[in-house]
């Protein structure tokens, strides 16, 4: 199951970010992982928190834009190899990765995947024994 | 082979117009002075009475009316007969904070429905034609207007009213509509979407559009008339001195004729109220000449324009009229380019952002620097940062093509763009000149 991601739109400007996390965390909303992407003057922050609808619905309280993104998560275990193991199922589905961020659970370490074509990416991958985790299990590890 | 809906006042030798425009005037001044006591007091402050204006040469001396006046004399201030003889009003929102209530008695709104005819005939139509009024109907002028006068043409009238495009596209197509009236970025809207939809030039019935309420560019009119397959024709008007067909253009689509058997037109300075010669930018000033209820004497627009006495090949004599560039107080000259925040607004719009704009002119090194902070918006964003800047390069292009000028947009959260007393600050001038 892909996971719903709340993509947010931050303008250039000092503080937004923080203004941001001050919503979140004013609404008790906890945020598990959150990746940046950058430009000179617009930003987008990616998270995965413990709850999308809150999280929205503070966020648009606060005059902030918002939006669901279906990404993929999938456990990174401690060993060698293990992440190009999934790099590589990816690569013979021929699904493009768009973008990708990590964040650290309780056991393993996780993989958060941004593709072109989700569905697709999931079935081939879960056809090669790769499952990808829902979003009560991220609440979970 | 052009034609007219009454060629003999369209077409009528200038000192026909003349004679009419004397005798009407001073029926009208003494009307006003008799019924509007808010205008005759006007006129005693500066020692006039109606025996002072003896032909359209005396009309320099009258005193001006403004929005402001509209809004002292809210609502019924400027009503000159009893509410009786008033069948109508409509009205529009005024940027000074009151609306503007105008009041029609049925010869009124006759007058004005003719002119409105007027416009649709120099567009082509006939009573075999379709016409599609896709204008919002209600308080705005719009829509009665134009369904007035696709009436009195004996069009078939397809009353759309604005929004639905699924519907606007069904009867367009189903009844094979001939002639669409709308704003132009509802026009090309529904062009776009009827491109999507794989429909061709060929395939769409339409053949001539008439535009207007709002400010557009040619290179906006050349699109409409691709996608559309037709002859895009605008129109002018404004609630205050009657509605849409105060002017309109003809076959020549260079400049719209002034309905002057109506209406006197003047072109002033803005800042001296002096009246300027022919040919010269400047304010549009209105006298309607025929109405009862609400007749607005040297009425002042606002819109910057220049007026032309120069033949027209379509055979009307009537003086025509540059597309206004926008409100006078509105404007900014940025790199020695006339630039009118109206303009802004209707790039945005036709892009999918929202109105909400704020512009940051400031001089660098002796030139212009020119920003507009613009609102995300829920439609506009997605998760992809390439998808997001390809869209703001199309608004940079845009508004590019409508200004003649380069403009730097800079994406900003909702509801951030500075505010006083409620209104949002839309111009930042840092310039010191
Ligand atoms: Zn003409």
């Amino acid at each position: 199951m892909s996971v719903n991601q709340v993509s947010v739109f931050l303008e250039n400007k000092p503080g937004t970010l923080n203004k941001m996390t001050q919503a979140l965390a004013k609404g008790g909303v906890n945020i598990r992982a959150l990746s940046l992407a950058d430009t000179n003057d617009f930003g987008i922050v990616r998270m995965i928190v413990n709850d999308v609808y809150e999280a929205t619905s503070v966020l648009k309280e606060e005059n902030f834009v918002a939006t669901f993104t279906p990404v993929l998560i999938y456990a990174v275990s401690d060993e060698t190899g293990s992440l190009d193991k999934i790099l590589r199922a990816f690569t013979e589905s021929e699904v493009n990765i768009e973008y990708m961020y990590a964040f650290a659970g309780k056991k393993n370490a996780y993989m958060i995947f941004r593709v072109t074509d989700t569905k697709k990416a999931e079935a081939l991958l879960n056809g090669k024994g790769l499952k990808s985790l829902t979003q009560e299990e991220i609440a979970e590890v | 082979m052009e034609r007219y809906f009454q060629e003999e006042l369209e077409c009528a030798p200038r000192e026909k117009i003349l004679a009419l425009q004397n005798e009407k005037l001073l029926a009208q001044v003494k009307n006003v002075w008799e019924n509007v006591p808010y205008y005759r007091a006007k006129m005693q402050e500066k020692n006039l009475t109606p025996d002072d204006i003896k032909s359209v040469d005396d009309l320099h001396k009258l005193p001006f009316l403004s929005k402001a006046d509209l809004k002292a004399a809210y609502p019924y201030g400027l009503l000159a007969r009893p509410l009786k003889d008033c069948v109508r009003i409509q009205s529009t929102s005024g940027t000074t904070g009151k609306r503007v209530v105008a009041f029609y008695t049925q010869h009124d709104i006759d007058v004005w429905e003719e002119c409105c005819a007027r416009a649709i005939v120099a567009a082509g139509g006939t009573n075999e034609d379709v016409c599609q009024v896709s204008y919002g109907y209600g308080l705005f002028t719009g829509g009665p207007g134009l369904n007035g006068g696709s009436h009195k043409v004996g069009c078939l009238t397809i009353p759309a009213s604005s929004g639905n495009t699924e519907r606007q596209i069904m009867f367009i197509m189903d009844l094979s509509a001939t002639i669409l009236c709308c704003t132009p970025s509802y026009a090309a809207y529904l062009g776009e979407t009827m491109k999507e939809m794989g429909l061709t030039p060929e395939q769409i019935p339409l053949k001539a559009g008439i535009f207007g309420a709002e400010a557009w560019s040619e290179e906006m009119r050349r699109d409409i008339e691709k996608t559309l397959g037709i002859k895009a024709y605008d129109i002018y008007g404004l609630t205050e001195i009657s509605g849409p067909g105060v002017s309109f253009e003809c076959s020549e689509q260079h400049g719209m004729h002034i309905n002057e058997d109506h209406f006197i037109a003047e072109i002033i300075d803005p800042d001296t109220g002096e009246v300027l010669p022919e040919g010269t930018q400047g304010e549009l000033v209105f006298t309607s000449l025929d109405k009862e209820a609400f007749p607005l004497l040297r009425y002042r627009t606002r819109d910057i324009c220049t007026l032309t006495r120069e033949k027209c090949s379509c055979g009307r004599t009537h003086v025509r009229m540059t597309k206004p560039r926008g409100r006078s107080d509105d404007m900014l000259i940025i790199r020695g380019v006339n630039v009118f925040p109206s303009q802004i607004e209707t790039v945005l719009l036709n892009n999918g952002y929202a109105a909400n704009y704020q512009i940051i002119v400031d001089r660098v090194n002796n030139t212009d620097t020119f920003d507009i902070n613009v609102e995300m918006t829920p439609d506009m964003f997605t998760d992809n940062v390439g998808e997001i800047q390809a869209r703001r390069k199309v608004l940079e292009d845009g508004l590019r093509a409508m200004l003649g000028i380069k403009a730097k947009v800079t994406l900003v959260n909702p509801k951030t763009i500075t505010r006083s007393e409620g209104k949002a600050v839309r111009v930042i001038d840092k310039r010191k000149i």
